[in-house]
C-alpha cells in the first residue's frame, strides 16, 4: 500500500539516509530497526512529510506522491507518533488532540463536542489522562498517552509509532499492543520503530534494520534470531565495542545526600562515587538523573541536601566552582549547552578552559598556544575531519560530542559527569567514547555514567542506581548488573511492591 | 517563609489575580493621592486613554502570542492618522456633505494601509525567516521617516467635524464613544482566542511551531494573518486618535512600541510567544493608563514620565515573575 524506493535525505554535507527502498502492506506491523543515527527517524519523517526527501519516489495506493507535507500526509490517511512529541506545552489535551484537525462550525471551534470526543478517545485505550491540564503539566507518560490517541483518531491506513513504550508503564503498554492489533485487524498498516527486541519480536510481521543511513535488510521476523538481527544492526559482534574495564576503586570521592532540586525532578536522592570506578545511572529519560548531573555541577537549583566533595559540603554549587575543583560536565543536550555552533572548533574546545595556566597569562589569552594545547586531545579522540579551524556545526554528531569530550582533556579532572554520551553518534563514535570512559577509570578519575542505553550500563558501570520519578530505586553492585535487573527497577516496582 | 496553597496561588495567578490587583491598587491609591481623579471630565479622559492603549496593546499581545513581535505598530498608528486626515480633506472636496460615506472610505483607506503593512511584515517573517525585531524595527523607521517627509511636521487639516465631534468627543450613555468601539474591539479579540479555530491555531504557532506544523497547522499563513489584524488595529488605532487630535499627526504613536509591549508582557504575555489573554493585556492597558493619569495630576514632567514608565514595566514583571515562581514551583 505504500511503497518507496531510493529515498534519500541529505543535511546540509552529511546523508542522513541513503537511498533506502521500504514497502508496507495492509494490515502488517513493520519494525525498524537501527541503531541512533541510523536513519529510522529520518525515514520515518520523510514518510510522515516533515521534512522533504532530497531524492527517490513515494509512492501510495500505486499513485506517486509528489511533494509530501504534514497536511498532505495527514490526507494521504499517514499518522505519526513521534517521540519528540507533536504536541504544544501550553494548550491543553482536548485541544492537543485536535490540534490542525478541528471540529468547526464555520470559523468556529465545536468546543464541547470537541471534549466529548477526547473523552471517548482516551478511554478507548485506557488512558487516564485530564482533558483540562496544560500538556506542559503532565508527565512523560501521560504526554506519550496523548500523543498515541492524537494519531488515532480519525480514520488513518498507515501508523507510524516511534519507540511509543519508551516511557510506558508495563500495563500501559500492554493496552497500547492491544490498540495496535486492533488497528492491524482493521487493515491498517503500522511502522513500528523500537530499540525492544523483545517487542519487535512478539507484534512485528517483518523488521526492516537500517544501519549508517542505509538499508541493510527486510526479513521476516519469524525467519530470524535476536542475534542475526543484532549482527545486521550493529554490523559486528555486539561485544567488540566495548573491551573489559581492569578498575581499582579507591577512596570516596563524591557523595550526594538527600538531594532534592526546587524543580522537583530530583527527591532525596543520595548516591556515592569514588575514585577509579564507573557509576551508572540508569533509568527512563525524565526519571530525573539528567537534573541530577546538573544539580552536581550547579546547573539546577537545589531545595534541600547536600553534595560533599573534596571534603567539603557544597549546598549550592555553580559551575565555575565545580570546575575548578576539579568536577567536569558534558551535557546531553551539545546543541543547546555544550557547543557553541557557529564558532571554530577549537574555541569550543578551549572554552572552558580559558583560565588554565596553559591557555591564559592574567587576563591575556596565549593565542599561539592554543593551536598546540588541543592538538593533543583531538588527536587521541580522533576528530574527523582533523579541521579545527572549522565551525562546530559542520562535524557530525559524533564529532561535535568528541569536541565537547576533548574539553575534559585539557586538564586532569577529578570527576567526570557524563550525560547521555552516545546519544545521536554512530557506532565508531561510541567505541572512541567507550575507549575514553575506559581511560579515564583506569587512570584513577571518577565517571558518573548517566545513559538510556543499557549496554553501556551493562558493560561499563561498576554500580549502578536506577532512578524512577526522581528517586533512586535501587543501588546495584558488581554481579548484579545485567539488562534485566536494570529493567526491572525502570518503573519504580520496588517502591508499590 | 509561610507556606501558600500552591494551587490557590497558582488559580490566582492564571486568571489574572495580579493584573487586577495592579489595577485596583492604582486606581484606589491615585484616588487617596490626587481627589481630583475621580473627577468626571477626568475619568472621560482616563477612558478615552485607556482606548488608544488597549487597541494597539492587544494588537500586539496577538503578534506576541504568535511567537512574533512588533516595533513597526506605533509607526503604523500615526500614519494611519495622517492617512485619515488626508483621505476626509479629499473626499471631502469631492464630494461635500456625504458625511458618512467620507468617514467609511476613510476607515476603508486606512484598514487596507494597515494590511498591507502586516503583509509585508508577516511575508518577511515567514516567507524568508528574517527575525520580527529586524523586520519591524526597519518598518517603524520607514513609515516614520516618510510621515516626516510627507508633512515636514505640520499637522494635516480637514478632519470632518461631524467625525470629531460625534465618534472623537462623542458619549454614549454617558462614557465616551471611543471607549465602547475599545470594548468592541476586546470583546471580539476574547472571542476571536477563545472560540475560533484561528485564535487556537495562533496559540499553537507560538506554543511550539514545529509541532503545530506536524499536527497540520498552516503555520505560515497563521503567523502572517496576526501580523495582518495586528496592523490593521493600529491602523484602526490611528483612525480613532485623528477623532480626538482633529488633525492627522505624525508624531503620534512614538512611544507606542514600547508601551504596548510593556501592557502586553505584564498581561501575561510571554515573549516566547504561545501565552496570552486579551482580558488580561486590556487590564494591564488600562493599569498603565491610570499611571500615566497619575503622573499628569501631581504635575510629573513628561520627559520625568517614560523614566517612571520603565521604571513601573521593570517592577511589575519583577513582582510577576515573583510570584508566579512561588505559584508554579518553578
Amino acid at each position: 500500500m505504500l511503497n518507496a524506493e531510493g529515498l534519500t535525505k541529505t543535511f546540509g554535507g552529511v546523508t542522513a539516509l541513503d537511498r533506502v527502498d521500504f514497502d508496507l502492506r495492509p494490515g502488517e506491523i513493520h519494525a525498524l530497526l537501527g541503531e541512533n543515527g541510523a536513519g529510522k527517524s529520518t525515514l520515518i519523517n520523510l514518510i510522515s512529510g516533515t521534512y522533504p526527501r532530497s531524492a527517490g519516489t513515494l509512492a501510495v495506493d500505486g499513485q506517486a506522491v509528489g511533494h509530501l507535507t504534514p497536511q498532505l500526509a495527514r490526507t494521504l490517511g499517514i499518522a505519526a507518533v513521534f517521540q519528540e512529541f507533536s504536541l504544544v506545552p501550553e494548550l491543553n489535551v482536548v485541544q492537543n488532540l485536535f490540534l490542525g484537525r478541528e471540529l468547526r462550525r464555520g470559523p468556529f471551534l465545536r468546543s464541547r463536542a470537541m471534549r466529548q470526543e477526547a473523552d471517548a478517545l482516551l478511554n478507548r485505550f485506557g488512558f487516564r489522562v485530564p482533558l483540562d491540564a496544560a500538556v506542559a503539566d503532565l508527565s512523560r507518560a501521560q504526554r506519550q498517552m496523548v500523543e498515541i490517541a492524537k494519531a488515532l483518531r480519525g480514520r488513518s491506513r498507515v501508523v507510524i509509532f516511534d519507540e511509543p513504550t519508551a516511557s510506558l508503564t508495563d500495563g500501559e503498554a500492554e493496552r497500547l499492543f492491544a490498540a495496535i492489533a486492533q488497528l492491524k485487524a482493521d487493515g491498517v498498516a503500522i511502522i513500528y520503530v523500537s530499540h525492544r527486541m523483545s517487542e519487535i519480536r512478539s507484534i512485528s510481521d517483518r523488521v526492516t534494520v537500517l544501519r549508517g543511513g542505509r538499508r541493510i535488510g527486510t526479513v521476516d521476523t519469524a525467519d530470524v534470531s535476536d542475534t542475526e538481527l543484532i549482527e545486521m544492526m550493529v554490523g559486528r559482534p555486539v561485544d567488540e565495542l566495548y573491551s573489559a574495564l581492569s578498575l581499582s576503586p579507591g577512596e570516596e570521592r563524591l557523595s550526594v545526600h538527600g538531594l532534592s532540586t526546587r524543580s522537583g525532578r530530583v527527591r532525596d536522592v543520595g548516591i556515592t562515587a569514588r575514585a577509579g570506578e564507573v557509576v551508572g545511572l540508569a533509568g527512563l529519560v525524565g526519571c530525573g538523573r539528567s537534573e541530577l548531573c546538573r544539580a552536581i555541577f550547579g546547573l539546577e537549583d537545589v531545595a534541600d541536601g547536600t553534595i560533599r566533595y573534596h571534603g567539603e559540603s557544597l549546598h549550592e554549587p555553580t559551575p565555575h566552582h565545580m570546575l575548578r575543583q576539579g568536577l567536569c560536565y558534558f551535557p546531553a543536550d551539545r546543541g543547546a549547552e555544550g557547543l557553541a555552533l557557529n564558532r571554530p572548533a577549537r574555541e569550543n574546545v578551549t572554552m572552558a578552559g580559558l583560565n588554565l595556566p596553559v591557555l591564559a597569562a592574567g587576563p591575556a589569552l596565549k593565542v599561539w598556544a592554543e593551536r598546540r594545547v588541543i592538538a593533543g586531545p583531538l588527536e587521541k579522540l580522533g576528530l574527523r575531519p582533523m579541521a579545527p579551524e572549522n565551525n562546530a556545526a559542520a562535524f557530525s554528531g559524533g564529532n561535535q560530542q568528541k569536541l565537547m569530550l576533548a574539553r575534559g582533556l585539557l586538564k586532569d579532572f577529578d570527576v567526570y559527569l557524563f550525560d547521555e554520551p552516545t546519544v545521536g553518534i554512530d557506532v565508531n563514535a561510541k567505541r572512541d567514547v567507550y575507549a575514553l570512559i575506559k581511560q579515564l577509570a583506569e587512570a584513577g578519575a571518577t565517571v558518573i555514567l548517566s545513559t538510556s542505553e543499557l549496554p553501556e550500563l551493562t558493560h561499563l558501570a561498576t554500580r549502578i542506581y536506577v532512578m524512577h520519578e526522581g528517586r533512586v530505586m535501587a543501588e546495584l553492585g558488581p554481579g548484579e548488573i545485567t539488562e534485566k535487573s536494570i529493567l526491572s527497577h525502570y518503573f519504580g516496582e520496588v517502591a508499590h511492591a | 517563609m509561610p507556606e501558600v496553597d500552591s494551587g490557590l496561588l497558582r488559580r490566582f495567578v492564571q486568571n489574572g489575580g495580579i493584573v487586577i490587583t495592579f489595577v485596583v491598587l492604582a486606581v484606589v491609591l491615585t484616588a487617596i493621592a490626587e481627589p481630583r481623579f475621580l473627577n468626571q471630565l477626568n475619568l472621560t479622559n482616563v477612558l478615552r486613554n485607556f482606548a488608544f492603549l488597549a487597541i494597539p496593546a492587544l494588537a500586539q499581545m496577538m503578534v506576541m502570542t504568535a511567537g512574533g513581535f512588533d516595533l513597526s505598530l506605533g509607526a503604523v498608528v500615526a500614519v494611519s492618522s495622517l492617512i485619515t486626515a488626508a483621505t476626509m480633506a479629499a473626499a471631502a472636496a469631492m464630494m461635500p456633505g456625504a458625511d458618512v460615506a467620507i468617514t467609511f472610505l476613510a476607515l476603508a483607506t486606512v484598514l487596507s494601509f494597515g494590511a498591507a503593512v502586516g503583509l509585508v511584515n508577516g511575508g518577511l517573517v515567514t516567507a524568508f525567516g528574517l527575525s520580527p525585531f529586524m523586520v519591524t524595527l526597519a518598518m517603524m523607521s520607514i513609515l516614520m521617516g516618510g510621515a516626516l517627509y510627507y508633512t515636514q511636521g505640520i499637522p494635516i487639516y480637514g478632519v470632518l467635524d461631524s467625525y470629531i465631534s460625534n465618534v472623537g468627543r462623542g458619549r454614549f450613555l454617558t462614557l465616551p464613544v471611543i471607549m465602547w468601539i475599545a470594548l468592541g474591539v476586546i470583546v471580539l479579540i476574547v472571542l476571536l482566542q477563545r472560540t475560533t479555530v484561528l485564535g487556537r491555531h495562533i496559540y499553537a504557532v507560538g506554543g511550539d511551531p514545529r509541532s503545530a506544523r506536524l499536527s497540520g497547522v498552516k503555520t505560515a499563513r497563521v503567523t502572517l494573518t496576526a501580523y495582518v489584524m495586528a496592523s490593521c488595529l493600529a491602523g484602526f488605532t490611528g483612525f480613532l486618535m485623528t477623532a480626538r487630535i482633529g488633525s492627522g499627526q505624525a508624531t503620534i504613536g512614538a512611544t507606542l512600541a514600547l508601551e504596548t509591549i510593556a501592557a502586553a508582557v505584564i498581561g501575561g504575555t510571554s515573549l516566547r510567544g504561545g501565552v496570552g489573554r486579551a482580558e488580561l493585556v486590556a487590564l494591564a492597558a488600562l493599569f498603565l493608563t491610570v499611571i500615566a493619569n497619575a503622573m499628569n495630576l501631581i504635575r510629573i514632567e513628561s520627559k520625568y514620565q517614560t523614566l517612571v514608565l520603565g521604571a513601573v514595566l521593570i517592577i511589575a514583571l519583577g513582582i510577576e515573575r515573583l510570584i508566579q515562581r512561588r505559584g508554579t514551583g518553578g
